[in-house]
């Protein structure tokens, strides 16, 4: 499989999803339960990358200057400081502690 | 036509709401080139996938794992566009009929175009509310991909600047604003224990979809949910008129 078969399999796939979308009679929408478990599944997919961006490393887990750094990003997320301060706050945060220490 | 006060409002929350999601189309160029995808790679993924979440899903399992988990990043994005095939049931009344207009509609259906649209009142600004955002973060997240995949060819080494906890801060960034009942909460916790404990035995990007399980289960049981469940659509539209409340 090559880098570019995967973006344009998965790019597919969503697009798929987004089209499937509109060809459903709304009375799917109804039910509260297609609509619960799609909320949940994104939640469930972004903490599992949450903890394996944070902890991973291959194949082992291992506690760096990551760890900080996501600490730190929950504190600001916590007091609604902007999306992108963010992303560079946790980055430097790591770049700077990987210079030091 | 002149436009109504209802559709002026719908326009400035596309705007205000567009240029906050073009901004961070930034660290998705940057985190793409650094996950090993070439420049055009990485703005191809804007263009076609069009879809944050789904995006950094794919580039962080790559990442991590390389090309060997293709399959494993293919489904990982997928299932986390899932939540754009309930959007789209729901925006499809409110786009109207017509084959070229709603597959137009089908490529801008994402969480802020939906968002914005659910929050208005008449079908008029709606429908404004829809097509104002979506064009608007089409052009400004391709852009900002194409500037910040530009951004991260030049920088080089990874770790050293950080972007690897810059892409776990994106991650948490994306799932912060769905934490606000207990039910997500404790489905994200348990989420991110199982992908840790299962990232030793596991082939890359296996404990993510491993985690995905958790998801399934407490949603099809309705374990710890609200006795009165809303849908999607509207949860996400609360958010952004709290949102558009605290920053006017």
């Amino acid at each position: 499989m090559t880098l570019w078969s995967i973006i344009i399999i998965a790019s597919l796939g969503c697009l798929a999803l987004k089209v499937s979308g509109y060809l459903v009679p709304p009375s799917f929408m109804e039910k509260p339960k297609p609509s619960r478990v799609a909320n949940l599944l994104t939640v469930a997919l972004l903490a599992a990358l949450v903890a394996t961006q944070t902890f991973g490393a291959g194949s082992e887990i291992v506690l760096d200057a990551r760890v900080p750094a996501i600490l730190l990003a929950a504190g600001l997320f916590a007091l609604r400081v902007p999306f992108v301060l963010v992303i560079i706050a946790a980055a430097a945060t790591a770049a700077l502690l990987r210079l030091f220490f | 036509m002149a436009r109504s006060a209802e559709e002026t409002v719908a326009i400035r929350q596309a705007v205000s709401v567009g240029l906050a999601v073009s901004a961070y189309g930034i660290s998705f160029g940057a985190l793409g080139v650094t996950a090993g995808l070439d420049i055009w790679q990485t703005c191809v993924l804007s263009l076609l996938m069009f879809s944050g979440g789904s995006q950094f899903a794919l580039i962080g399992v790559l990442a991590s794992g390389g090309v060997a988990a293709g399959p494993a990043a293919i489904a990982g994005a997928v299932l986390l566009g899932s939540r754009n095939a309930i959007y789209a049931m729901r925006m499809g009344p409110i786009i109207g009929s017509g084959v070229f207009k709603r597959a137009a509609a089908s490529h801008l259906t994402i969480d802020e175009s939906t968002a914005v649209s659910t929050a208005q009142q008449s079908l008029r600004a709606q429908r404004v509310g829809f097509w104002w955002t979506g064009i608007l973060i089409f052009l400004g997240w391709n852009l900002s991909t194409l500037v910040g995949a530009f951004v991260g060819d030049a920088l080089g080494d990874v770790s050293a600047y950080g972007l690897d906890a810059a892409a776990a801060a994106a991650f948490l960034g994306l799932l912060w604003p769905r934490l606000k009942e207990l039910q997500p909460v404790v489905v994200a916790v348990a989420a991110a224990v199982v992908a840790a404990v299962l990232t030793p035995m596991l082939p890359a990007g296996l404990p993510v979809l491993a985690a995905a399980v958790v998801a399934v289960i407490v949603g099809l049981t309705n374990w710890l949910g609200a006795k009165d469940p809303h849908t999607l659509a509207e949860e996400v539209s609360a958010d952004t008129i709290v949102t558009e409340e605290e920053h006017p």
